[in-house]
């Protein structure tokens, strides 16, 4: 008797500042409020994905069905949908060649850019050089350069060169004013290193390269898969470069579609599945890189 | 961690990684400076400094006073910019780090992230060119003689502070370098572990008998741990001698107030005829130190006198002196009892001004707070120094 004497003595001198279980009231709010929140992020995640979803149902209809209803019919009669445009479209040899030359565009920018902007930045953030600060303030100067006030002179250069309206001439200029920011992004990512780090490398016997190949680059992982990412995606999605820089031979996707708008109409049967092609692609390589995005890559260095 | 130590002395040579240096490892500091830019004083201000081969030589001082920086620059990891730096006689001043053969364990540790332990351990041999299971070999051999053999496949990240500390020996020790360097390696770790660790160190590196130059700012460890210790103040180089001396023979007041716990009691006190005088008896000193002192022109001196060397005199019964108030009159301000001692912190009336003084005092018999004590310096374990320039006079 006494021992439960005790524990029901314990229980009602519950002090004010132990854990209670918490009122009805103050329960229903915290369900409700994380409740409501994910509902208007669900709501805002459909918002935003109503023209992908309509791009890609579209993209499955007959021109036919295209001129005579929304997409949203399809919705309700699943027998509308095909797969005629895509076999079309993959016969399109307009549109296979632009992809192709999408793909020679993108993936040595990308490529470039990751590399060179790798270098530089462990220069500027790990290796003495005379004026090294200077230089640095130039390339973050560089950011704000808008890329329009280079259409014009680089034609000019290229024209010279003979590299104008090729593939070289566009993965040129979009290595050229990818890097600075390229170089700003990974230099900062890469001074946050602890110096330690390096000087360990250094007196464990590692020159230059391989500091960069060994330490520097895994612990930039993070960094240069971002990177590498926004990179593929712009080069990816531009339009304007390759309009100015490319000719009929080396134009990439993205021109190739904008060739099928009409004035008062448009090929939706080309239109609606190369654009949803374009736009899964990079999708694709964002998923292939995901994982690349862990965080506390640091964890355990020091300390 | 104590019982890492076993296995090594119940297997001596066995576990060995190393079989002996080649080459004699001496270090020798000739001159050497540096300034770093932007800077009018230097950081290391001609340091002169000869290091044995296989001797455990401790660094130590306040912080800023240049200690890392000495050691950063044997490291090659900091420019000298006089002087020169001598492995052996190889004159090693202007090469990079990565030429030295010298192995740094860091404050940090910097361990790499993305490696695990046995990575870790065997990146500067495999960078060497060394064979996989060669290094393999030598990976496991250090991991035994540190305990590690069962993290070896894990990454620094899953490691407590004392087994990453270990790891970053183990680095060091899997080179077989001419010279080790530790930069504070135990200021991370928690008191206790602090203390077996550096018994581990230091047992460690007499069996490997690698040179070795350890960076500290903990005086205990300086004098636990080295064969010499090497005193710096400001780029200065104070003294160096072997703990014993360090403690016994301070060069001047800075390394008398700063190797001891607590810190000797250093006291300006006037020259009289026989000595000096302290509170109401005359304490004989080196009567040349006293001559030394008045040739300068000065009228005091520094009295150094350790919290173990004051004698309690009472007056009643074995008075050193006819006067019942013999000695220095101490008021208890705080008294701080440890078990064995008690250590008093009081204030006392020298030299025409109150000074804090610390007295220690048997444990079982310690005064009460507001009390008198009445203290005379014990003949012979006085330090004089200069009032004026701070240097030792005494011998």
């Amino acid at each position: 008797m006494s021992t439960i004497d005790a524990t029901t003595a314990v229980k009602k001198a519950t002090p004010v500042g132990q854990r209670r279980e918490p009122g009805l009231a103050s329960r229903i709010v915290a369900r409700t409020s994380s409740g409501v929140v994910q509902v208007v992020l669900l709501v805002v995640a459909l918002f935003w994905l109503m023209p992908t979803v309509g791009l890609l149902v579209a993209s499955l209809r007959t021109t036919t069905d295209a001129n005579a209803s929304g997409w949203w019919e399809a919705l309700t009669e699943p027998a509308q949908l095909t797969w005629s445009n895509y076999d079309e479209l993959l016969s399109n040899e307009a549109i296979t060649d632009s992809l192709w030359n999408t793909a020679l565009i993108t993936v040595p920018t990308t490529l470039l850019v990751v590399v060179v902007a790798a270098l530089a930045a462990y220069a500027f953030a790990w290796v003495e050089f005379p004026g090294r600060d200077w230089v640095f303030l130039l390339v973050v100067g560089l950011l704000v350069v808008p890329i329009q006030v280079g259409l014009v002179p680089v034609s000019r250069l290229f024209g010279d060169l003979g590299i104008f309206g090729s593939i070289t001439g566009v993965v040129l200029f979009h290595t050229a004013f990818g890097l600075p920011f390229a170089i700003f992004l990974l230099r900062n990512f890469f001074a946050e290193i602890p110096r330690e780090l390096l000087e360990a490398a250094r007196l464990d016997g590692a020159g230059e390269l391989r500091l960069f190949a060994t330490v520097v680059l895994p612990l930039g992982g993070p960094a240069v898969a971002s990177l590498g990412i926004f990179q593929f995606l712009w080069v990816w999605n531009d339009m304007l470069v390759a309009l100015v820089f490319a000719d009929s031979e080396s134009k990439p996707i993205t021109v190739a579609l904008q060739d099928q708008v009409r004035q008062f109409s448009s090929n939706t049967d080309v239109l609606a599945p190369g654009a949803f092609l374009s736009m899964i692609i990079p999708l694709l390589v964002f998923f292939a890189f995901q994982r690349q995005f862990v965080s506390g890559v640091m964890a355990g260095a020091v300390k | 961690m104590d019982q890492t130590i076993s296995p090594l002395l119940g297997s001596s040579g066995t576990f060995l990684p190393v079989k002996g240096p080649l080459t004699m490892a001496t270090v020798t500091f000739d001159q050497a400076t540096r300034v770093y830019p932007g800077s009018e004083r230097p950081a290391v201000d001609k340091l002169e400094l000869d290091i044995a081969d296989g001797e455990f030589l401790v660094l130590v001082g306040p912080s800023g006073c240049g200690k890392s920086t000495s050691l950063r620059m044997l490291a090659g990891l900091e420019d000298v910019n006089e002087g020169a730096i001598r492995i052996g006689e190889r004159d090693v001043t202007h090469l990079p780090p990565k030429d030295r053969d010298i192995a740094m364990v860091f404050q940090n540790y910097a361990l790499y992230p993305h490696m695990t332990v046995a990575d870790n351990m065997g990146f500067a041999l495999k960078i060497a060119g060394v064979p996989k299971a060669t290094i393999r070999q030598k990976v496991e051999d250090a991991a035994k003689i540190l305990d590690l053999t069962e993290y070896l496949g894990r990454k620094p990240k899953a490691l407590s502070g004392g087994q990453r500390q270990r790891v970053a020996m183990g680095r060091a020790i899997v080179r077989e370098p001419q010279v080790f360097l530790m930069d504070e390696p135990l200021s991370n770790l928690d008191a206790k572990l602090r203390v077996s660790t550096r018994t581990q160190i230091a047992s460690l590196q007499r069996r490997l008998g690698i040179t070795t130059v350890y960076v500290t700012h903990d005086q205990v460890e300086a004098l636990t741990m080295g064969d010499r210790v090497a005193v710096l103040k400001g780029g200065l180089l104070q003294q160096v001698d072997s703990p014993r001396n360090m403690y016994d023979r301070p060069a001047n007041v800075f390394v008398a107030g700063f190797i001891g716990s607590p810190a000797m009691n250093l006291v300006e006190v006037p020259i009289v005829d026989g000595g000096v005088k302290f509170g109401n008896s005359v304490v004989p000193v080196n009567r040349d130190a006293i001559a030394e002192a008045a040739n300068k022109g000065d009228t005091t001196v520094t009295v150094g006198i350790r919290p173990e060397h004051f004698d309690l005199v009472n007056g009643e019964t074995k008075s050193l002196s006819k006067d019942d108030k013999a000695g220095l009159a101490v008021t208890v301000n705080v008294v701080e009892e440890l078990g064995a001692d008690g250590y008093v912190y009081g204030t006392a009336h020298v030299g025409g001004q109150d000074k804090d003084l610390v007295v220690r005092v048997n444990g079982r018999e310690v005064p009460m707070k507001g009390e008198t004590l009445h203290v005379v310096p014990r003949a012979g374990e006085t330090h004089v120094f200069s009032t004026s320039t701070g240097e030792r006079l005494t011998d």
